[in-house]
């Protein structure tokens, strides 16, 4: 419990930082859309002189931009992106800043397992992405109905986005926390958390382009593809179980690794 | 009884040698330095004994425990200090004292504050801010706040200066006569000497020499340097004396035994200058355990 509440210190301002930018991100263009909605055909007309390759990278095909969720869809896919650098961030530093900062010495020499040590700093840092993910869901109801206007939308198509989140936060935060210890050392957290969310970012942008299912499935941002959840008022269930498997696959081995890893010197 | 108990312990880090068939024992209330030149592998077994890295092969025991096996029940009765000092980000001095405190069964406060006040450290400062020494200090209370029954020292007085060295032996050598079994790992021989009863000397990943502080003294040798304009210096050559060279009108040598032999020898001559002290580890190293 003392480790719990120790990383969970440490994280909170990083955890108040991402929520406040994403329900600034939500609010700032959930704004947009009344005055968006009103030019809907002009702004379908501009959309069509885009090439195709950029629309289907932004997950703009589909776009109906007379409807609430429509838009919400596409303002999603940037908080996915955001909150797969957040996620990221903390997997990777979640052990790793402990031998960067020499600490590591320090906690493992205490009378506790590895085991708990890498349960509790795994739910502290659960916690914050749990709280982030409560921002989220409040920031885009609210917003939502701030600025639908006249017009409705339907809820569960909404809280089946929403629900979304915490599959796809655990899906880069352990990925993330199980190459950090499969690699020797990771001298800076930022960069690996920003190359996977965008690595796999891009990988879903392109594979949608050429149209490769294979490279779909390797996807989180294809697994849990907002457009496809708005049309479909429903998930694109194999595809989810890939991440739910990627998950398992990735905690099970931190917890192996942990077991067994030789804590570098620090230099 | 043997409180610290190595079998054949080595350890690679992939093809780099860590240690290599490490053997030794610590009774219970000594004061076991462990003495080698820098990369020789004194970190390499101290983060053994605390389970940090796993041995390639043989076994570290510690209260009669397998280090493995029993590693957080012998971390309660162990107190480490490492030799680079660590901080957590935004961390204040007391926050993290508290912190370690809360790791352990009994209630440590008294003790943190005692040893706090001897080490003449800060608590309201921030970790980030301190002094390499000052940060070498908080490792110092954090390794001693609970009252550990072994005691793991490495490279501990780098950083401080004579006046908190003073200080830290005192307290190394209280919680001793206390009951501490005490584990020291340096490579200065002066300060090992002055506060181990028993030495092992340990070069490039293997246990050259176990020996006893005393016979080590007696085994003293001194490292003599005369300058004269002639100087015949077969004159040195006398049983005691190691290692002669002479280079530009200097001669230089080792010597182990009576003193006024070579006192002598020097007196009889016209010299410029003449010179005798301790030699340093490396070079005890490279002279007689080759």
């Amino acid at each position: 419990m003392n480790i719990y509440k120790h990383e969970f210190k440490m994280h909170i301002r990083s955890v108040v930082t991402w929520s406040a930018s994403l329900a600034l991100m939500i609010f700032i263009f959930m704004s947009l859309f009344t005055s968006l909605a009103i030019d809907a055909e002009l702004m379908n007309e501009m959309l069509a002189q885009f090439p195709e390759e950029l629309l289907i990278a932004f997950g703009m095909t589909n776009l109906d931009w007379t409807s609430v969720l429509g838009y919400y869809s596409f303002i999603f896919l940037f908080c996915q992106l955001i909150l797969a650098i957040q996620a990221g961030n903390y997997g990777f530093g979640l052990v790793s800043v402990e031998e960067r900062e020499l600490t590591a010495d320090f906690l493992l020499a205490k009378p506790v397992k590895r085991s708990s040590i890498l349960t509790s700093k795994f739910l502290a840092a659960l916690t914050g992405l749990t709280v982030t993910n409560a921002v989220v869901w409040v920031s885009s109801i609210l917003a939502v109905n701030l600025y639908r206007g006249e017009r409705t939308y339907e809820a569960k198509p909404l809280f089946l986005l929403l629900l979304s989140i915490i599959i796809f936060q655990l899906v880069f935060f352990s990925v993330g926390l199980l190459i950090s210890l499969l690699v020797k050392r990771v001298r800076s957290v930022t960069p690996y958390a920003m190359a996977l969310a965008f690595g796999t970012y891009v990988l879903s942008a392109f594979g949608s382009m050429l149209g490769d299912a294979k490279l779909e499935k390797l996807t989180p941002f294809q697994h849990f593809e907002p457009n496809y959840i708005i049309a479909n008022a429903a998930y694109n269930t194999p595809l989810v179980l890939i991440s739910v498997a990627l998950i398992v696959v990735s905690v099970t081995g931190s917890y192996l690794l942990y077991q067994k890893r030789n804590i570098p010197t620090p230099v | 009884m043997s409180i610290i108990e190595v079998n054949n312990l080595t350890k690679y880090y992939g093809k780099a040698r860590g240690i290599v068939d490490v053997s030794f024992s610590v009774d219970e209330g000594e004061i076991y330095g462990f003495i080698g030149p820098n990369g020789a592998g004194k970190s390499t077994t101290i983060r053994l004994f605390c389970s940090l890295i796993y041995p390639t092969s043989g076994q570290a025991k510690i209260l009669g425990k397998d280090c493995i096996q029993h590693g957080p029940e012998i971390r309660h009765e162990v107190g480490y200090l490492p030799s680079e000092v660590f901080y957590y980000e935004g961390m204040k001095v007391l926050d993290l004292l508290k912190y370690s405190a809360s790791f352990y069964k009994k209630d440590c406060t008294k003790r943190m504050y005692e040893l706090s006040e001897i080490m003449e450290l800060d608590l309201k400062r921030r970790i980030d801010d301190l002094s390499y020494g000052n940060k070498k200090k908080v490792g110092i209370v954090q390794g001693l706040l609970h009252q550990p029954k072994v005691i793991l020292l490495d490279e501990p007085t780098s950083g401080l200066d004579p006046l908190m060295q003073k200080k830290f032996f005192e307290l190394i050598k209280e919680e001793n006569e206390k009951g501490a079994t005490v584990f020291f790992s340096s490579h200065i021989l002066g300060e090992v000497q002055k506060i181990c009863s028993r030495v092992a000397i340990i070069k490039e990943g293997s246990i050259i020499n176990i020996q006893d502080i005393k016979s080590l003294q007696k085994d003293n040798y001194k490292k003599i340097r005369v300058e004269a304009a002639e100087l015949d210096e077969t004159r040195f050559n006398v049983a005691g004396v190691n290692n002669l060279e002479k280079e530009n009108g200097v001669v230089q040598f080792f010597y182990k035994g009576d003193i006024n032999v070579i006192t002598k020898l020097i007196s009889a001559q016209k010299v410029a200058d003449v010179s005798i002290e301790e030699p340093t580890l490396e070079e005890i190293f490279m002279h007689y355990y080759e």
